[in-house]
């Protein structure tokens, strides 16, 4: 009985550090993206003459747990939610569906929160330190799924408001603005 | 026809007691089954369309959404446009209007016509020309102010509040020389005395009311610089009384643990000299409150036989769900019946004023409360209502909601929102989230009720033909019998209607009925903003409330005029 037991913890316990395996690769120290290159990076897909190609900024912070997870606490402390409740708008426009007005790539939505848009979004410009405007940008993506789901938040500490975000659908960005980033030159 | 009876509709409310009657009975429940479209006029704004369209002579006046343009239409020529007036507003205004870009109507008086901005202006405009006469700056958007409401004018003075009761602003009202622009008085809700212009004059019913500088000691320290009570609704007044009446919105920050005390004076109507601004007597229906249950709904002004004696009252259909009848000479309550299902209080104590609470159902921070009703919208939010002397009925567009409701942490950050609240919306009891309620105001029961799917955000309009119009959130102009409710006609309109039903009579003699078409407003928001209601808070709880809204309409901006053949 005691040997069945064991056998059984065994497997058990194989079979949950398998699971662990596909779990998120935390890095100690994640890179916080260039914040210079954020001004390279063009709003629209339109260019005069030849377009010139900039590379994409990645963002890691989107693989990293904790850095979404504070990313959603700043979204609440930085009254974000009151605009764009969560994910779904409000004043300002719904976060998780497919439609970005001024880009969804991470340097785009990091110049709409410093610099603010015309249109009603603030300007954030000095209220946060670069490396938490990142991790905003990345828990904004997660909102559409553009999180890898073991890393994006499995569930809300509040009033339950629909999917949590690591169970959204991961939503085909359809871009007014610059969407295809010119290929990264090596 | 009464002699009263000019035919015009010079002010969203009809007339300063803001009764929405038309004394035209052209139209009447005989022939309103025969109503065709006359004309249609495009405001070029495809966002909520909440404003009354007036009219001067031959002149129809409309002001559209944010970028709040002025339209003189001629109604001697199917409303060709006789000159358009652009008072643009800051591009950035938008982002701080908590509920759509709406703007509630223009208002005429001694040849000018006012009109407010999203970004805190009030402009007076030539009625002839649309020349601009004066503009003067009262809000500021880097504070949350915005101004949504339409202007009164009362005595030479046009009268403005702010909006922005979910920005941490203070609200105020103010009153501007009709001639030069020039603030006469301002009056704040919340702080001290001298700010809310409460001095001698000042006699409240209630003991709860009494005493000096309520507006600071009911908060904690300084909360009352963010305290909120925004004047964003209606105002009407009084000939007799020489008062005006108005109610404030709900004390700044929602979350009701972030601030202890009765938070005056949010959540209150006042009643001020309109000369002065000097109160006079002030009633606060929701102290502490704890819902957004802003009282800004409207204070019909009008004579009431109440056990065999005929008492000058307001009516207040509360945003708590009570229907008040008031003294308007004192400010005491005769009554405050309940009008929808209610399990947030159980009732108003007659004899301190005090409205009680249902303790089961106060929020809690970082804890979900579920089936408060009604919810934030309340029973009824800014849609005004009609009363009809000839069937002596209140004639109400209002909504049946119940809420799920936690408080949060909230931080100020002057500009951004400043709510501390996670709730959503959905139907109550019957399922139907709106109602059109006939309102018998002498025996404190409905005459007869109809139920609509969503809820019914636009005003209406009652005549005396004893026909009433209102719309719906998914584009239906309705008439219905003023005696009984019976749906008489209805048209489908291009989009969604939250506007203010008017009538006119026409310089050929013929009876109008306008209304403008375009959702948007508080729900419409999830269609005029394409929010996602994926997310139940989307437009601060209505993604749980109105799911199918995006189904059943699609943003516009039309003014539809309507006569018979």
């Amino acid at each position: 009985m005691r040997l069945r037991l064991l056998i059984a913890a065994i497997v058990l316990l194989t079979g949950i550090s398998l699971i662990a395996c596909e779990r998120e690769e935390r890095g100690f120290r994640v890179q916080t993206p260039d914040t210079n290159r954020v001004n390279n990076k063009q709003l629209v897909d339109l260019q005069a003459g030849q377009p010139s190609k900039t590379p994409d900024t990645p963002n890691d912070y989107e693989n990293n747990a904790q850095a979404l997870a504070d990313g959603k606490q700043l979204f609440q402390q930085m009254n974000c939610t009151g605009c764009h409740a969560h994910g779904g708008g409000s004043i300002g426009p719904a976060l998780m569906d497919d439609k970005w007005i001024y880009g969804n790539r991470p340097e785009q939505i990091f110049s709409t929160i410093v610099e603010g848009r015309p249109n009603g979004m603030p300007s954030f410009r000095g209220k946060l330190p670069d490396y938490k405007v990142w991790q905003l940008a990345a828990y904004v993506r997660s909102l559409s799924g553009q999180a890898p789901s073991h890393a994006a938040p499995g569930r809300d500490d509040d009033l339950q408001v629909g999917k949590p975000e690591n169970s959204q659908d991961k939503k085909k960005p359809q871009n007014s603005t610059a969407s295809k980033s010119a290929e990264a030159p090596q | 026809m009464p002699a009263s009876e000019d035919g015009q509709w010079t002010m969203p409310a009809k007339n300063v007691q803001n009764t929405r009657f038309s004394g035209l009975n052209q139209i009447n429940t005989s022939n309103v089954g025969q109503l065709k479209v006359a004309w249609t006029f495009s405001t070029g704004v495809d966002r909520g369309q909440e404003a009354a369209p007036i009219v001067v002579g031959d002149t129809m006046y409309v002001v559209s959404p944010y970028p709040n343009i002025l339209y003189a239409l001629d109604l001697k020529n199917n409303g060709a446009q006789k000159w358009k007036y652009d008072p643009h507003p800051q591009q950035a205004s938008p982002g701080v209007a908590c509920c759509d870009t709406v703007n509630r109507g223009a208002v005429f008086d001694n040849g000018k016509v006012f009109i407010n901005t999203l970004d805190g202006n009030t402009c007076a405009v030539d009625a002839a020309t649309g020349k601009e006469l004066w503009k003067t700056k009262l809000g500021d958007i880097n504070q949350g102010e915005t101004i949504t409401m339409a202007p009164l004018v009362v005595k030479g003075k046009v009268i403005v509040g702010n909006a922005g009761g979910e920005f941490g602003v203070r609200g105020w009202i103010a009153a501007l020389d009709e001639d030069t622009g020039k603030v006469a008085w301002k009056a704040y809700s919340a702080g001290p005395d001298t700010d809310a212009l409460i001095g001698p004059d000042f006699h409240p019913f209630y003991a709860m009311d009494q005493g000096k500088d309520l507006g600071v000691t009911s908060w904690p320290p300084d909360q009352w610089k963010l305290g909120g009570g925004t004047v964003w609704g209606w105002v009407s007044y009084d000939p007799d009384t020489d008062l005006l009446y108005y109610g404030t919105g709900n004390p700044g920050v929602w979350n009701p643990e972030l601030r202890p005390g009765d938070n005056k004076w949010g959540s209150t109507i006042f009643a001020r000299k309109p000369d002065t601004g000097a109160a006079v007597w002030a009633y606060q229906l929701n102290p502490h409150d704890l819902y957004d249950h802003d009282e800004v709904n409207e204070n019909l002004v009008i004579d009431l036989p109440i056990n065999g004696e005929t008492r000058k009252v307001i009516i207040h259909p509360g945003r708590n769900g009570f229907m008040y009848v008031m003294d308007r000479t004192t400010g005491q309550v005769l009554s405050a019946t309940s009008y929808v299902y209610e399990t947030a209080a159980k009732g108003v104590d007659l004899q301190s004023g005090r409205l009680i609470p249902n303790k089961d159902k106060e929020p809690k921070t970082n804890q979900v409360v579920r089936e408060i009703c009604p919810a934030s919208p309340g029973a009824k939010d800014w849609q005004p209502t009609a009363y009809s002397p000839q069937t002596g009925l209140v004639y109400i567009p209002h909504q049946n909601l119940c809420m799920d409701y936690e408080g949060v942490d909230a931080n100020y950050i002057a500009g951004t929102p400043y709510v501390g609240a996670n709730t959503k919306f959905y139907a109550g009891p019957g399922g139907n989230r709106g109602f059109f309620t006939a309102w018998d105001p002498i025996h404190n029961a409905p005459a007869w009720q109809i139920k609509e799917n969503f809820p019914v955000w636009s005003g209406t309009v009652v005549t005396a033909g004893d026909v009433a119009f209102y719309g719906t959130m998914d584009g239906w102009f309705k008439a219905v019998n003023a005696k009984s409710g019976e749906l008489l006609w209805q048209f489908k309109t291009g989009s969604g209607i939250i506007g203010q039903p008017v009538t006119y009579k026409g310089p050929d003699g013929k009876q109008y009925v306008a209304i403008l078409s375009g959702i948007g407003g508080w729900p419409g928001a999830l269609v005029s903003g394409d929010l996602d209601p994926d997310d139940d808070t989307a437009a601060g709880g209505w993604g749980a409330g109105l799911r199918d809204l995006k189904d059943a309409t699609t943003k516009g901006g039309t003014l539809y005029v309507f006569s018979l053949p």
